[in-house]
């Protein structure tokens, strides 16, 4: 208990302070993270989309694979990419083994899915009858997409939250492929495994203490905008 | 092509998971009439309702639209743009009622200034401008189907399609939505399809009817026609057995008023202004049929009538007269035997005036 | 029109902001660029852990303008990833099994770097008594004896390997033992397990030092030359793995041993700890070391 109070101290004097590594780390993992989610908006709401409005031969066998991608182990995408960017992969040539780019890619892949899923199921979910209502008010295909994606606004931003925090609190993927490089590629998580490790304890959870700020101020903005009711 | 229909098609086949769920020789919309789509569910009007607003992929056999043939993506497409559809739930977006209203309108890309023109006329007619800015979500039922059916007007489309629009009403709500709608329709002359399976708002909206059944078209004609004059049984069980006569109310006093209908006057209850076009539909089994001349009794319709026809139906007979409008009437075998009816033969017809169910024909 | 403009002028952040942050996620502290510019240096946990490289590597990235990628894992998984190819220069403290990857022929220029000692600590109370025993192999045959907890990192790092060698002297099987518990993480955690469950365990001076003041055990054995815990800098061998960074890798071993680095490693840490955390040793011989 009483470690927890000094984390809470530590985590309030660092972020006082200023201290510029804390605050280059936390910029970094919001960056990461923010971008492997906006990644995974794009793709993860666009195919879910695509899937849930198109009836094709093998549809639900797709919904299954997409549905079991949310639960997909970060570790063992981690090994994946990793062997697929070293040096003697194929996409080895690259050069992006322990790097900033490399947490990018891991962690859009574990985003994507769980976007996707949750994307398809709030389209699902609309009205039958709305696809065909509005395409009767004269909107081209693209249009009548863009409605219904802003019909669903309310569960499709839980599906970019839901991304979102499945990344920024990731650390497997993000220790192997990005190898915790000091001022590089160190984020809160990777930095959080690597003080405890060293049995700074104190630093450990001041650290997440930051992360979980972190997370809660992103999703305070986001939750704003899903709850955004229209004036009565 | 003939110029006075909107939407012609022909030799239509529609097939759905093996099932043949349109099968349409002919079929016309004529311009600016009303026409109903009326017969059991699955009997594909909803189908050919989609069908004619576009919505449909292509299919076998012709389409025409004011002529031109339809065929390709973009052709359907154009179709679309001239069609507005009702569905039965209202389907409004969550956001304001005025962006909803607007929505095919900002589809086109209007100036905002054209939108808020049409967008204001639409809720005009619909009586709803009051609700403008309220969220979408917040109506009531009656509500949101005014701002489905002024999204729809909005649009100034040539056609207008309404799936089952008003099933999911309360009755009051209802009655009111069908007259504004109607007074629209004919102050627009908007052309208008509603697929129903409920004979008072057909009667009351439509000028024609065409009955359906298992993606077939069994009769058209006008909506006196078809309830009067059914061509088979299944026709006839469907619209009713009820006797439609078109009438105009000549006085009311009240709560009673006198209909004249084909020169002579029908006695019944209700509400309406003199002058007010309304149909009276009778049930046969409220036709009463006797040889006195003389006497009271309480019903206020009394006529001389001649029987035109007597037809054995199960356990009694149906009875064709004629009392200057035609009547129809159900009597035991026993009463004709014992009042000797026979074809060609001289009988009182009565019924009361509280039998006589009276409905606004035209405003 | 209201609805779609707002959505336009989301779209354009996003998008904006996805195209800054994938563009400066890749940019480092730019330097004057070596053709090669990227050294996959892969080490111990022990170096990181006590802060030296933290100092050393910026120093060499601004004389040389390379950019150093330090992979700290355990000694075992650096040699690993030099057996793959996978880095280019190595700085680990496993000898024997330094020995096996030159002999398969896996790195080259295998230069002594610098040395510390191992120590065994312990609880205050010494329940299996070994305090000031002189022999390091004898004072862990004491705890075998006396049944009393021993952390054992388990983890195939240089750490790792040196208490292996020990308990083998010491003719003691631990693994498979009640009283002997592997914990697979590295020195700071596995310190804090003795530290919490009164054991003892076999630790660097160096991680030892910087943690000392929360941990609550005393250094129980020292100074058998045993403990000594010698660093030697690895060029991984590019005639097995063409891709590996040969002048990269050549110029941070020299740097290592050069003699500016040597007179920083021996002031390293003094002001913090009263004594230096590693003592150089470029150029001499490995049995010269110690005292």
């Amino acid at each position: 208990m009483e470690l927890i109070v000094q984390g809470i101290i530590k985590a309030f004097e660092l972020i006082i302070s200023f201290d510029p590594e804390v605050l280059g780390i936390t910029w970094l993992s919001l960056k990461i993270s923010g971008t492997a989610t906006l990644i995974s908006l794009f793709i993860g709401v666009s195919i879910g989309t695509a899937v849930a409005l198109t009836n094709f031969y093998g549809k639900r066998l797709v919904i299954s694979l997409i549905n079991t991608g949310m639960g997909l182990p970060p570790v063992v995408v981690g090994l994946f990419v990793t062997i697929l960017i070293w040096r003697n992969g194929p996409l080895g040539f690259l050069e992006i083994l322990y790097t900033p780019s490399a947490m990018i890619i891991a962690q859009a892949i574990i985003a994507t899915p769980i976007v996707m899923g949750i994307s398809l199921a709030a389209i699902q979910n609309l009205p039958p009858n709305l696809r065909l209502q509005i395409l009767s008010l004269g909107a081209s295909r693209l249009q009548m997409v863009w409605v219904l994606i802003k019909e669903a606004r309310l569960p499709l931003l839980a599906a970019v939250m839901a991304g979102f925090g499945g990344v920024i609190s990731e650390v497997g993927a993000s220790i192997m492929v990005g190898g915790n490089i000091k001022g590089y590629s160190r984020v809160l998580t990777t930095a959080t495994v690597m003080e405890t490790g060293k049995g700074n304890f104190d630093i450990a959870i001041a650290l997440g203490i930051i992360l979980l700020l972190l997370a809660f101020l992103v999703n305070l903005i986001l939750t704003q905008i899903q709850q955004r009711q229209h004036p009565r | 092509m003939n110029s006075k229909n909107l939407i012609k098609i022909e030799n239509i086949i529609l097939q759905r998971g093996g099932a043949t769920v349109l099968d349409i020789p002919e079929f016309q919309v004529p311009h600016g009439r009303i026409l109903a789509l009326i017969g059991p569910n699955g009997a594909g009007k909803s189908t050919l309702l989609l069908m004619l607003a576009g919505l449909l992929k292509p299919w076998q056999g012709k389409m025409y639209f004011q002529g031109e043939h339809i065929e390709s993506r973009a052709d359907l497409a154009m179709l679309r743009r001239n069609a507005a559809v009702v569905f039965q739930e209202p389907l409004l977006l969550n956001s304001s009622v005025y962006e909803n209203v607007a929505l095919g309108l900002k589809f086109r890309r209007l100036k905002n200034g054209e939108i808020r023109k049409s967008v204001q006329s639409a809720l005009d007619y619909f009586g709803i401008s009051q609700l403008a800015k309220r969220s979408a979500k917040t109506l009531s039922g009656g509500e949101a189907k005014r701002v489905s059916l002024a999204r729809a007007f909005a649009i100034k489309p040539q056609i207008i399609l309404l799936d089952e629009a008003f099933n999911s009403l309360d009755p009051p709500s209802r009655e009111t939505i069908i007259d504004d709608l109607k007074e629209i329709l004919e102050e627009t002359k908007i052309t208008a399809v509603l697929a129903s399976h409920d004979r008072e708002e057909t009667l009351r909206l439509a000028q024609d009817v065409s009955v359906m059944n298992a993606g077939k078209i069994v009769q058209s004609g006008t909506t006196v026609e078809i309830f009067n004059q059914p061509d088979s049984e299944f026709v006839a069980n469907f619209v009713g057995t009820e006797s439609i006569l078109e009438g105009i109310v000549n006085s009311t006093t009240d709560g009673h008023m006198v209909i004249a209908v084909n020169g002579k006057s029908i006695e019944a209850v209700g509400d309406y202004s003199v002058g007010q076009k309304v149909y009276c539909c009778l049930r046969p089994e409220n036709v009463t049929v006797s040889n006195y001349t003389r006497g009271k009794i309480s019903a206020r319709n009394i006529y001389e009538a001649k029987v035109s026809k007597i037809i054995r139906q199960g356990f009694f007979y149906k009875l064709t007269l004629d009392c200057g409008f035609p009547l129809v009437a159900y009597i035991t075998i026993p009463s004709c035997e014992d009042l000797g009816i026979a074809k060609g033969g001289a009988v009182i017809a009565s019924f009361k005036a509280t039998a006589v169910h009276v409905i606004r024909r035209e405003k | 029109m209201k609805m779609f403009r707002n959505s336009k002028i989301i779209i354009t952040l996003m998008i904006a902001s996805l195209l800054f942050a994938f563009g400066t996620a890749n940019v480092f502290a730019g330097k004057a660029a070596p053709k090669q510019k990227n050294i996959i240096l892969a080490t111990t946990t022990s170096t990181q852990d006590t802060g030296l490289l933290d100092v050393l590597i910026p120093l060499f990235e601004k004389e040389t303008g390379y950019f150093v990628k330090t992979i700290a894992v355990g000694s075992g998984q650096a040699m690993a990833m030099g057996q793959k190819g996978e880095a280019d220069v190595l700085l680990v403290h496993s000898p024997d099994a330094e020995n096996k990857f030159i002999a398969d022929g896996f790195g080259v220029n295998r230069q002594l770097v610098m040395h510390n000692d191992f120590v065994i600590v312990g609880p205050a109370v010494d329940p299996a008594k070994i305090k000031g025993t002189k022999s390091s192999a004898e004072a862990l045959k004491l705890i075998a004896n006396a049944n009393v907890l021993f952390v054992s990192r388990g983890d195939n790092s240089g750490t790792h390997a040196k208490e292996k060698t020990l308990w083998k002297k010491a003719d003691v099987t631990p693994v498979g033992q009640k009283w002997y518990q592997e914990t697979g993480s590295g020195m700071g955690q596995t310190l804090n397990v003795a530290a919490e469950k009164k054991g003892y365990t076999l630790t660097d001076r160096g991680t030892y030092l910087s943690l000392k003041k929360n941990l609550g055990l005393d250094i129980l054995v020292e100074g058998d030359s045993a403990l000594l815990n010698i660093y030697h800098v690895i060029e991984v061998n590019v005639n097995k793995w063409p891709k590996v960074n040969v002048a990269g890798a050549k110029a941070f071993a020299d740097f290592m041993v050069s003699k500016n680095t040597q007179k920083i490693i021996i002031t390293f840490g003094v002001d913090k700890y009263g004594s230096p955390l590693f003592f150089p040793d470029a150029g001499k011989n490995v049995e010269d070391l110690g005292k």
